[in-house]
């Protein structure tokens, strides 16, 4: 099984190009068309980059797991993919980055989980505001989609449920 | 005490289904033993000496006789007839099946009874007062606070995978019998000056290998932030918390490294994006939480004799009641102890037939409900004292009565090197030596209240810091030795036991006990308690007299 994206619970084409990047982020040339890059990349050429979404190309960062999320908060809304890292999908802060970039920085646009992702994260992922799944190869994506209906209610508020329970339970 | 309505039912049933489908793909092979561990850990399935231990959740140490009934006959068609219960209000199995899990848990279910998040670096079962409800020192019933944690807490969805795990205790009354300072986070409910409920917020405590009191975050949270406020704390924790150490990756490693007024910033810049949000609990969902928790129809008994003559003179009686029976709020009720510490048997453990027998007792006299207590007892909170004769006798044939409450024999111990895969020794051997050494009931009482607490490794989970006295099993060139703390302390005036010198070995174990008890015998003055003469003296006359010239020789350098 080859690596797949889950977007709107189906399997689609991935648009995004990644580019390989190594220390020198100056001599960066990124190539047209939506690319996805470090948020590192992002914030050492944030000048360069902005003169490139002005003239109507997309792009997306990716965070790792220790990435604190203000860092680009005042740049959100050039942003069409955020990419959110799980090198080990034990690893849960980058389930309250993705609270934060849509609860707090109203990020609206594709959120997606990449790394150690796979059908028994995908109920609370999609809760915290992912809805796109990078799910590597190996693994059955097309199987993983059952996982959003898991539970058919749910306690807490949070990305997909602005109200907790309580507050339609006694409704 | 809380009913599941049908979507807190369909919650729990759904959580079976995907668990019967991870077992499934687990023994087919599509999800790896790394992929699955954290998986089944949510579930309270760890992989043990035996086999697969389950660890069922008991919010708040509630039961009712009905669950308790089905426990016992889970223990006989799953398990091998018993189950052990723990100090953080749990039951544990010893014995199950890998496959025959998910029957397990749907069993549980239909009892509303759960494994949920009973392990696993999330948030884990709430833990309260044994005597909620029932206790004259109580400022609100901590109970129905537990069960809205509880609520909030289950799938969480973004605290399924926090840096280690998190542990949550809430006290009601002016003393804490939930050891709330050793918890990640510590609720204390008060009232302020216009009696309006609120909570006194403590986080950054716990045992393990740093043994730490949790710290005081805020005087007074209403109540209404309750749910904000700790969903502040935990996101802090999850962002910031240690991944790199499992053993600093505890919460109360942050608030030390951060600094508790500077870790109670951080949650509040946090807090003041979430608070007065839709997460504000509301006054009727606390009070639709909180009718469940009403109190049974107590009848008046103020004016009934609670035994005749015979029965008073009957020292065997007299003894259990003025160690196992405590006050109650009601005149004319009490609150009966049912000791799971009878001497030969592991601490903690219940049979299937004491399961059962505890549970007709629970109908019979106590409104059918039943709570585990942190001291791995099982508590009747609701006892008409002029049944108290009755249900001794019945108690005691069943096992059930030893008169040992809060003496040297009630002792917390941890499965340890028997069971656990994680023990670096014994502990179950050790806790019926000290009991056979001490087994003159007389003695027994004139030593008076004594908490010795025995854990099998450094995760406490027997609680040895919290001891008078406590025991460790530690592992030193690949044999099992034991370190004894004393002038531990939970509740209110919580306090961290000392090493008193090097390691015993299991042989000599009763005797340094039993050396350090008659030293305190001969300093203590009149009443005083162990951990007072401690804090009094200093450790240096135990530490005399823990060791002769024979023990000292053969402790380990």
């Amino acid at each position: 099984m080859r690596e797949q994206l889950i977007k709107n619970r189906q399997c689609v084409s991935d648009p995004w190009q990644t580019v390989a990047v190594g220390d020198d982020f100056a001599g960066v040339v990124l190539p047209p068309g939506p690319v996805l890059i470090s948020a590192e990349l992002w914030l050492a050429r944030r000048a360069d980059w902005l003169v490139r979404c002005a003239s109507g190309e997309e792009i997306g960062v990716s965070l790792a797991p220790a990435f604190a999320v203000e860092k680009i908060a005042d740049d959100i809304s050039w942003f069409s993919l955020i990419a959110v890292e799980f090198p080990k999908f034990a690893d849960g802060r980058g389930y309250t980055t993705a609270r934060l970039l849509r609860e707090r920085y109203s990020y609206t646009k594709e959120l997606r989980a990449v790394g150690d992702v796979g059908r028994d994260q995908l109920f609370l992922l999609h809760r915290v505001g992912f809805d796109a799944f990078l799910i590597p190869a190996g693994r059955d994506a097309q199987e993983a989609i059952g996982a959003f209906d898991d539970f058919p209610e749910v306690y807490q508020a949070a990305t997909d449920q602005t109200l907790p329970l309580f507050r339609r339970r006694t409704a | 005490m809380y009913r599941y309505d049908k979507i807190d039912h369909a919650i729990v049933q759904a959580r079976v289904t995907q668990f019967r489908d991870q077992t499934r793909r687990h023994l087919a092979g599509t999800l790896s033993e790394d992929e699955f561990r954290p998986l089944r850990l949510q579930n309270g399935l760890y992989i043990q000496r035996h086999g697969p231990m389950l660890r069922i959740a008991i919010p708040y140490g509630m039961l009712s006789s009905i669950q308790l009934r089905t426990l016992g006959d889970i223990t006989r068609r799953y398990d091998r007839g018993y189950g052990h219960f723990t100090t953080r209000q749990n039951l544990q199995l010893n014995w199950v099946k890998l496959p025959e899990v998910p029957d397990l848990l749907a069993e549980l279910a239909a009892v509303e009874m759960h494994a949920i998040q009973t392990s696993g670096n999330c948030i884990r079962n709430v833990t309260s007062d044994k005597f909620a409800g029932i206790a004259a020192d109580e400022i609100a019933d901590p109970r129905p606070w537990g069960e809205l944690v509880r609520q909030w807490s289950t799938f969480h969805p973004e605290f399924a995978y926090l840096p280690r795990k998190f542990k949550i205790a809430i006290s009601g009354a002016t003393e804490d019998r939930a050891a709330i300072l050793v918890h990640d986070i510590g609720l204390q409910l008060v009232k302020d000056a216009a009696g309006e409920i609120g909570f006194t917020v403590y986080a950054g405590g716990g045992l393990g290998r740093t043994p730490l009191l949790g710290q005081r975050l805020k005087e007074f949270l209403p109540w209404q932030h309750l749910l904000t406020y700790c969903e502040a704390i935990v996101r802090v924790y999850n962002r910031y918390g240690r991944r790199d150490n499992m053993y600093k990756a505890r919460i109360k490693i942050l608030v030390k490294a951060t600094g508790a007024a500077e870790f109670g910033r951080q949650v509040d810049e946090e807090w003041a994006h979430i608070k007065d949000g839709p997460g504000t609990l509301t006054a009727g969902e606390v009070d639709r939480v909180a009718s469940q928790f009403s109190a049974p129809d107590y009848l008046d008994f103020s004016s009934a004799p609670v035994t005749n003559e015979a029965q008073a003179s009957d020292k065997a009686f007299t003894r259990w009641v003025e160690r196992n029976v405590r006050d109650h709020k009601i005149p004319g009720y009490a609150a009966v102890t049912l000791s799971l510490k009878q001497p030969g048997l592991a601490p903690g453990d219940a049979s299937a037939d004491q399961m059962e027998i505890a549970a007709t007792l629970a109908d019979e006299y106590s409104f059918g409900e039943l709570r585990v207590s942190h001291e791995q007892n099982l508590i009747l909170a609701d006892v008409a004292k002029k049944e108290l004769y009755a249900l001794w006798q019945k108690a005691k044939a069943a096992g059930l009565a030893s008169p040992t409450i809060g003496l040297l024999h009630d002792m917390i111990v941890c499965p340890g090197g028997d069971f656990c895969s994680l023990a670096n020794a014994k502990s179950l051997p050790i806790a019926e030596a000290i009991q056979e050494r001490f087994s003159d009931l007389d003695y027994l009482h004139d030593i008076g209240e004594m908490e010795l607490n025995i854990s099998g490794c450094m995760n406490s989970c027997g609680h040895h810091h919290l001891g008078a006295i406590g025991i460790l099993g530690v592992d030193k060139g690949g044999e099992e030795w034991y370190q004894v703390t004393i002038g531990g302390a939970q509740g209110n005036n919580a306090s961290i036991g000392q090493v008193i010198g090097r390691s015993f070995a299991a042989q000599d174990v009763p005797d340094a006990i039993e050396r350090l008890i008659d030293a305190y015998i001969a300093l203590r003055h009149a009443d005083e308690k162990f951990v007072d003469t401690v804090r009094r003296l200093g450790l240096q006359p135990f530490r005399d007299a823990a060791y002769n010239a024979v023990l000292q020789e053969r402790a380990y350098a």
